[in-house]
């Protein structure tokens, strides 16, 4: 057992864990933040994208210890005040999911590549970028259109800040 | 996953101290590789020492044509240096297709060439650039490194500390790979400064990475992708398994040497 501490969300958290506690599991069953899901449990499907330092990253495949002093942003630390991340709100215009499941790791993978290229994305580089989450119902359509919309957004709120 | 405990290092001493008191230890980098093994009790090491948070084992430094990165740097940062892509584009795109965005965000060069999976792509970059793996104990040729299907050099408590090499004057690497998995089915990469080509391949290999000794000759007077027609690998040193049969593996060794050819130009 280790005390483990780390920011998520913005809010200093702790917990006393066995060391080869998973950050999901800390996040979901200490935290209570069960946004991030658990999906194949094997590297694959994405579902359990969480932002590490920044950083898109698998949180079924890093120790919760790993993890110790970083800063962590999960699905629930997107939206500000009350209002959707404009990733959120894209998915939900644009119907970029059926049952759901994939969709907080989708999220998480897609305000990472939008950060990643600078608000200048094309079909192609978000087809190739999603490789790290699979989706078993839209066949990714919707998905791929959400993301295209919402760098939009983003990159036009940037230029408007920058003018 | 069975139980462990987790050490992190600030310092390379420090952690082949902490390798030395563990009992059945291993060192993790990015853990995507290792952790995916433990959960599935393929392995149970009792402890984990972490090497990802040591400032001597991170970055990329570029002096000329010579290259240094450290064992800690993650593909992301190999693929998105420009520097490096300048000198070296052939390794900058090897890195950027391994994986996934988040796999590449964990894992490192280091953890990559320790483990030396037979299809993993930097294995291939390593022999064909002739590079040296820099340990904390010592300085170690590629072509000695790379022992066989996930053998490395490598002794129980070394730690690998950066990769060096000479940027060739061309470089490219091609990769055929696994439609679900995205390591490689083949991938092979060519380096060539003057008449010196070096062709090493990945994913196919029964033995895991090796060099194409009768492509480089062949290519050392005629670097084009024609100067492979008539030139085949041994079939019966390839991989067979569901993915593809080494005949199959044989035919796309040869295709990922010429697309590699065509874009090293
Ligand atoms: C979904 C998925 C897809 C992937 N696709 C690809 C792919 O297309 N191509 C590819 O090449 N790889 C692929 N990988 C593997 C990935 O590249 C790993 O990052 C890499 O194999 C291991 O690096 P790591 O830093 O994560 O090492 P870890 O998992 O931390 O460690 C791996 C092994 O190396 C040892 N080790 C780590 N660092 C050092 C060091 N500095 N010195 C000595 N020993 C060390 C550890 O003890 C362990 O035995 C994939 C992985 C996943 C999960």
């Amino acid at each position: 057992m280790s005390k483990v501490e780390m920011t998520v969300n913005g809010r200093s958290v702790s917990g006393d864990v066995e060391d080869r506690t998973l950050l999901v599991h800390f996040l979901r069953e200490h935290l209570g933040l069960t946004g991030t899901h658990v999906g194949c449990d094997t590297s694959q499907c994405g579902a359990c994208v969480v932002h590490v330092d920044g950083k898109a990253v698998k949180s079924c495949t890093m120790l919760a210890a790993q993890a110790a002093r970083a800063e962590v942003t999960t699905i629930e630390g997107l939206a500000a005040g009350g209002e959707l991340h404009p990733v959120q709100a894209a998915f939900k215009e644009h119907h970029g999911l059926q049952c759901g499941f994939c969709t907080p790791g989708m999220i998480m993978a897609a305000v990472d590549m939008i950060n990643r290229h600078s608000g200048k994305l094309d079909e192609k580089t978000v087809r190739a970028e999603l490789e790290g989450n699979i989706c078993r119902c839209t066949g990714y359509h919707n998905i791929v259109k959400a993301v295209l919309a919402a760098t939009e957004q983003m990159g036009g709120a940037a230029k408007v800040a920058a003018e | 996953m069975y139980e462990t405990s987790y050490h992190r290092a600030e310092s390379v001493e420090e952690a082949a101290k902490k390798m030395g008191t563990a009992e059945g230890g291993k060192y993790v980098a990015g853990g995507q590789t290792l952790i995916p093994t433990m959960k599935q009790r393929l392995a149970s090491p009792d402890a984990l020492i972490d090497l990802r948070h040591i400032p001597d084992m991170k970055g990329i430094s570029i002096n000329g044509k010579d290259v240094r990165i450290g064992a800690a740097t993650t593909h992301a940062e190999v693929a998105s240096s420009a520097d490096l892509d300048a000198v070296c584009p052939g390794i900058a795109s090897l890195a950027g297709h391994i994986g996934d965005p988040h796999v590449r965000h964990m894992g490192t060069i280091g953890g990559s060439i320790a483990n030396n999976d037979p299809a993993a792509d930097y294995p291939a970059a390593m022999l064909a650039l002739g590079a040296a793996i820099h340990t904390n104990k010592r300085e170690i040729a590629a072509g000695d490194f790379f022992a066989g299907m996930f053998e490395t050099a490598l002794e129980e408590d070394e730690i690998i500390t950066a990769v060096s090499f000479t940027a060739p004057e061309k470089c490219a690497y091609s990769k055929f790979p696994n439609p679900a998995s995205r390591y490689a089915m083949a991938g092979v990469f060519v380096a060539r400064t003057g008449d010196d080509v070096r062709v090493a391949v990945t994913g196919a290999g029964m033995d895991g990475v090796f060099r194409w000794e009768e492509a480089e000759s062949a290519l050392g007077s005629n670097f084009a992708a024609s100067a492979l027609e008539g030139l085949a690998v041994n079939e019966g040193e390839m991989l067979s398994d569901i993915h593809g049969s080494a005949e199959y593996r044989a035919n796309l060794v040869k295709v990922m040497a010429m697309r590699a050819i065509a874009e090293a130009g």
